[in-house]
């Protein structure tokens, strides 16, 4: 009858706030985590499927493809209830967040790729003729170019892995959404939910208005 | 004594392609070499493979210094004593004019922050943009961005400069700066390889000219013997072409 009270009940939020903020700081770890072991093993991979040897640029690739097709839920659902029949059992918090990083990791290897490949051979040779170093170019020249290219890209991907933190309820992490589903059982009322929709929201509304801002101001700067 | 530079049977190929046909050539320490002919002779694939940014065929052989120059690690260690400057000047457009001249110094020689501040200005000074070194690349001219090349490829104290066109990119009004400082360097002993079209400069600064065609070397000789007076028929048709055009 009431919608309010249905959906934005003031008692029911008051009393599993603190629940909703736990969630939401389990999210926020799961998904820091994930972001930024999902960055080193992106950086990592695109170094591999650009400057390795043949076969070992395949296996990148064939890497690269497989963890972009697979759906995420799956491979959660593999890692968690899969592995452990071959003695490998990961907690909910390490399942979600292996899942996240190998399918991050792999949007990431792409991203970096382009990001280095947008960079003039020119800056390359330069480099070489200057004598530095395979390493030295990377870290001095290349990268610092290619990070700015990267940046929009890389919060996009970002705020898919914190997006898809919500996937790990499934596994029983107690997540924003887990404790929100619980909170919503507890109250038989569903505020909870409605609530946790809306930290989502505010928490990643500021990060997709960051990105729209960069790409406008990268897209003026290059001609 | 050999041969500051020395390149025998040098053979380049791009897929079936000889873009360089099994050149022979030696350069004395403080000679000025100019290479010219038309485009497609091969005469920047030649260049390029002293610092091997091309890798060339394995019966080939090029020295400078005596040193071998093949892959490995001898290699950055050859490219530290060659300076090139390219067409398109490929500044760091991410550092400023100074961290540009200071980066390779720090990285490769190990030179201090400070010491590499003082070299880089007074580099820049030479070339004359000593105002600018603060500024980032896209803010300055052409003609300012290859002369901050100059200085980029000279804080590393080469033992020889290439030039690849380096004025083939720039407006018109441009070019003189550029061909000054070039004029100033080979004043200085500097040995210097330059790939060019500008026929006036190769006249004035060169000790020796270079003719190419088809990925040989056609001619050489003293400037004066070879850009005006040719014995080679492709030599005194390319000329005539640059010359009455």
């Amino acid at each position: 009858m009431d919608i309010f009270e249905t959906f934005l009940n003031a008692e029911v939020l008051l009393r599993t706030w603190p629940l909703l903020l736990e969630g939401l700081w389990v999210t926020v770890q799961l998904g820091a985590a994930s972001i930024v072991a999902g960055l080193v093993l992106g950086l990592f991979l695109s170094m591999v499927r650009l400057y390795a040897v043949t076969p070992l640029r395949l296996l990148t690739r064939l890497y690269i493809d497989i963890f972009r097709s697979i759906p995420l839920l799956v491979l959660l659902i593999i890692v968690y209830y899969a592995l452990p029949f071959v003695g490998l059992r990961l907690s909910p918090f390490a399942s979600a967040m292996t899942a996240l990083t190998l399918v991050s990791g792999a949007y990431t290897a792409e991203i970096f790729r382009a990001g280095i490949e947008a960079i003039p051979k020119g800056q390359f040779e330069a480099s070489a003729a200057l004598g530095l170093s395979y390493r030295q170019t990377m870290v001095d020249v290349i990268l610092p170019q290619a990070i700015k290219i990267v940046i929009p890209p890389l919060t996009n991907n970002s705020i898919n892995v914190v997006k898809d933190t919500a996937l790990a309820s499934v596994v029983a992490m107690p997540d924003l959404l887990k404790q929100a589903t619980q909170a919503q059982a507890l109250a038989a009322n569903p505020s909870p939910l409605i609530g946790a929709a809306v930290i989502y929201i505010a928490f990643l509304w500021p990060l997709v208005a960051m990105v729209s801002r960069m790409e406008r101001r990268f897209g003026a700067r290059s001609r | 004594m050999a041969a500051f530079v020395s390149i025998r049977n040098l053979r380049k190929f791009y897929g079936s392609f000889e873009a360089l046909k099994g050149i022979d050539l030696e350069i004395e320490k403080g000679e000025v070499v100019c290479v010219v002919g038309p485009s497609g002779s091969g005469k920047s694939t030649l260049i390029r493979c002293i610092n091997r940014l091309e890798p060339f065929s394995d019966d080939s052989e090029i020295r400078v210094d005596d040193i071998p120059v093949m892959p490995g690690r001898a290699l950055a260690k050859v490219r530290a004593e060659v300076g090139m400057v390219f067409q398109s000047f490929n500044l760091f457009p991410h550092l400023t004019v100074r961290e540009n001249v200071m980066l390779a110094p720090r990285r490769v020689r190990g030179t201090s922050r400070a010491e590499a501040a003082r070299q880089a200005d007074r580099l820049l000074a030479r070339v004359g943009i000593g105002e600018q070194a603060d500024k980032y690349p896209e803010h300055l001219s052409g003609g300012q961005q290859q002369r901050v090349a100059i200085a980029r490829a000279l804080a590393m104290e080469p033992q020889v400069m290439l030039f690849d066109e380096p004025t083939s990119a720039l407006d018109p009004e441009m070019v003189g700066e550029v061909l000054d400082v070039m004029r100033d360097l080979a004043g200085t002993g500097v040995t210097m390889v330059v790939v060019t079209h500008e026929m006036g400069f190769a006249s004035q600064v060169a000790d020796r000219v270079i003719f190419m065609d088809g990925g040989e070397v056609i001619e050489t000789g003293p400037p004066d013997q070879v850009l005006s007076n040719p014995r080679e028929p492709r030599t005194q048709n390319f000329l005539s072409a640059v010359l009455n055009h």
